[in-house]
């Protein structure tokens, strides 16, 4: 299972990649493989508020439909349009091609209180 | 012809053949533009097909022989209750006076019918210990809809207008939320502890001033008793929110115990799954709904009542959320439904209860030395396991559930609910004798035995049925939904 160290991870399986003031979000290997072949990606749109802890969208997988749980606060600036057309990225490529949504952070110390990647390993382990 | 070679009904088209003869014209005929505007006629002929009347019964028995179902076989789908359709309430939906009656018959024509309607109402009425049942809604979810939608309005009609909220466990029917969104609340979602049943703590932090409802399944999606529920229900009236009962699997505690004492305010029912109504081949379901005196004002409209021993529609209900479906019901079901709860009585009742928790607690004991069983209690109705132990030996659950069609058995419920990792929902119903039950049993143990052993048998499977592994991913991904004519 890849998790990159770089990323800092939530509970829900959510990666997050400080850009700045910004950061970029997409689920993780791990949820990618549980989920298995994903079908359809649904993410809000350019200029939603999204809340911690809150749905901000959903995948479909061939098994089931999950909820993406936003790990931060803040203002989608963009998002990834060529999943609608690809969802398959998700399963290929999690942490490059299949990055969902960029979000201007409201409270930058949300990222401090997210797992790190060895944090996040120890999680899954079980 | 092979088997797999079953042509569509276009494909066996010849231009000019018929399989229909009709009466001679004995009515002016009249040109369909002078009656339709322009935009609205077609220009080509569609391309219907054309076969004669044995070529389409031959195409159809074929394909009809493809299928699976209760009278063909086993079919242990949790949460379905996919029990045995007496034949007998076949006959009796079929009585000249329920089949043959039109829905705008005058009432004094109509008795017997209004009066199997008003006699279901209060057998439901008695099962579920609720004060008045609308027969109307026509299936689970639609039931569900209904009952949310008199809750909204009874918290409307007391100038409560900020309970917008539904609370539902993680463990929940897919349903639950979908019929409060439509009803226009928001889900709120409430976790199990580590015993599978709602977590009170977290229930007590979830209700409140806006709580319009908490909906729930008892027994749970996974086949346990939510041996809280008076609690819980204290914990949800105490913030002035209702509880509504999902009667999906009431086929664990009918007779037994009734939702009502357990303090919920509105039921509905599946006729479709608990009453034999035949389900499974797109129904129509049933799904009545029952509510206690609080919400009768608001039931759909209208209700049969009985006065002076006459039967009639009331309509006279000021406060009802108004028709939620056109007439009364899916009435046929309901005849069935009746039919089958005459049939069994009360006493009878308690043994369809009965049967259906023991035959589930055999099947649980006996697959759990092969099987992860999570929740290793009692279980009611039906049972979840875990395909962890498999899913180590890179069989998935998906792949037990396929290697099951090459035996011949409908697989149960994967994937759900949601809480547990590679679930698999086991069903069994009273209806099954243990030999069935022992069968089937002796199959997932010679499964999880190939998944250790020679795992690419499951991987691949199924091996026997009329098309494989379908690739589920690209026929979601990339639907073709439209039938293309060869050139």
């Amino acid at each position: 299972m890849n998790t990159p160290k770089e990323l800092r991870y939530s509970e829900e399986h959510e990666w997050v990649q400080v850009e700045g003031e910004k950061v970029r979000i997409g689920i993780s290997d791990f949820a990618q493989s549980e989920l298995g072949d994903i079908v359809f990606v649904e993410l809000p749109e350019v200029g939603d508020e999204i809340t911690v802890n809150e749905p901000f969208g959903s995948v479909e997988s061939v098994k089931t439909v999950s909820e993406l749980y936003a790990p931060v606060s803040g203002k989608v600036v963009e998002i990834n349009e060529e999943l609608n057309d690809s969802p398959e990225f998700v399963n290929e490529s999690p942490y490059e091609k299949a990055w969902m949504v960029v979000v201007e952070l409201s409270d930058s110390s949300e990222v401090d209180k997210l797992m790190t990647a060895e944090q996040y390993e120890e999680m899954i382990k079980e | 012809m092979h088997k797999e070679d079953q042509p569509l009904i276009f494909e066996l088209s010849t231009p000019g053949r018929v399989g229909y003869s009709l009466p001679e014209m004995d009515v002016s005929e009249t040109d369909l533009s002078e009656l339709l505007p322009e935009g609205f006629l077609r220009e080509e002929e569609p391309e219907l097909p054309e076969a004669s009347e044995l070529d389409i019964m031959r195409h159809y028995t074929a394909l009809s022989k493809r299928n699976h179902g209760v009278d063909s076989g086993f079919y242990p789908l949790g949460s379905c209750t996919m029990k045995y359709n007496p034949k007998m309430n076949e006959n009796v939906a079929r009585f000249n006076g329920f089949a043959h009656l039109h829905p705008l018959q005058d009432e004094s024509s109509v008795q017997g019918a209004l009066e199997l309607m008003y006699d279901l109402q209060e057998h439901l009425i008695e099962i579920t210990g609720m004060d008045e049942v609308t027969l109307q809604p026509a299936a689970g979810a639609h039931g569900e809809w209904t009952g949310l939608m008199m809750i909204r309005a009874f918290h409307e009609a007391n100038g409560d207008h900020n309970r917008t909220k539904v609370i539902v466990p993680d463990s929940a029917h897919g349903t639950n939320p979908a019929s409060a969104t439509v009803a226009g609340f928001e889900t709120i979602t409430v976790k199990s502890d580590e015993n599978g049943l709602v977590d009170l703590k977290d229930l007590k932090k979830v209700v409140g001033e806006d709580t319009a409802a908490l909906m729930l399944t008892n027994p749970n999606t996974l086949g346990l008793f939510e041996e809280n529920i008076l609690e819980m229900a204290e914990i949800v009236h105490g913030a002035g929110g209702k509880l509504y009962y999902d009667g999906a699997n009431l086929n664990a505690v009918m007779s037994k115990a009734r939702p009502g004492d357990m303090g919920f305010d509105v039921v509905h029912l599946n006729l479709h799954k608990t009453f034999t109504g035949p389900h499974g081949g797109g129904g129509p379901g049933s799904g009545p709904v029952g509510v206690k005196a609080d919400l009768i004002p608001f039931l759909p409209k209208p209700i049969v009542t009985k006065q002076d021993g006459v039967y009639k529609f009331d309509y006279d209900r000021p406060q009802s959320i108004g028709r939620v479906k056109p007439f009364y019901g899916n009435f046929g079901i309901n005849v069935r439904a009746y039919t089958y709860i005459r049939t069994m009585g009360p006493d009878g009742l308690k043994a369809v209860t009965e049967y259906a928790v023991l035959n589930a607690n055999y099947m649980m004991r006996r697959l759990a030395e092969y099987y992860d069983l999570p929740f290793n209690r009692h279980c009611k109705h039906e049972f979840v396991l875990s395909g962890k132990r498999q899913k180590k030996l890179g069989v998935r659950t998906l792949d037990i559930a396929k290697r099951l069609l090459d035996f011949g058995y409908h697989p149960p419920t994967i994937y759900f609910p949601l809480n547990v990792e590679e679930a698999i929902m086991i069903e069994p119903t009273e209806t099954e004798s243990k030999e069935t039950l022992d069968a089937f049993i002796d199959v997932m143990i010679q499964i999880a035995k190939e998944a250790e052993e020679n795992p690419e048998v499951v991987q691949e499977a199924p091996h026997s049925t009329v098309v494989g592994r379908l690739d589920e991913t690209t026929a979601a991904r990339k639907p073709i939904l439209r039938y293309q004519k060869a050139e």
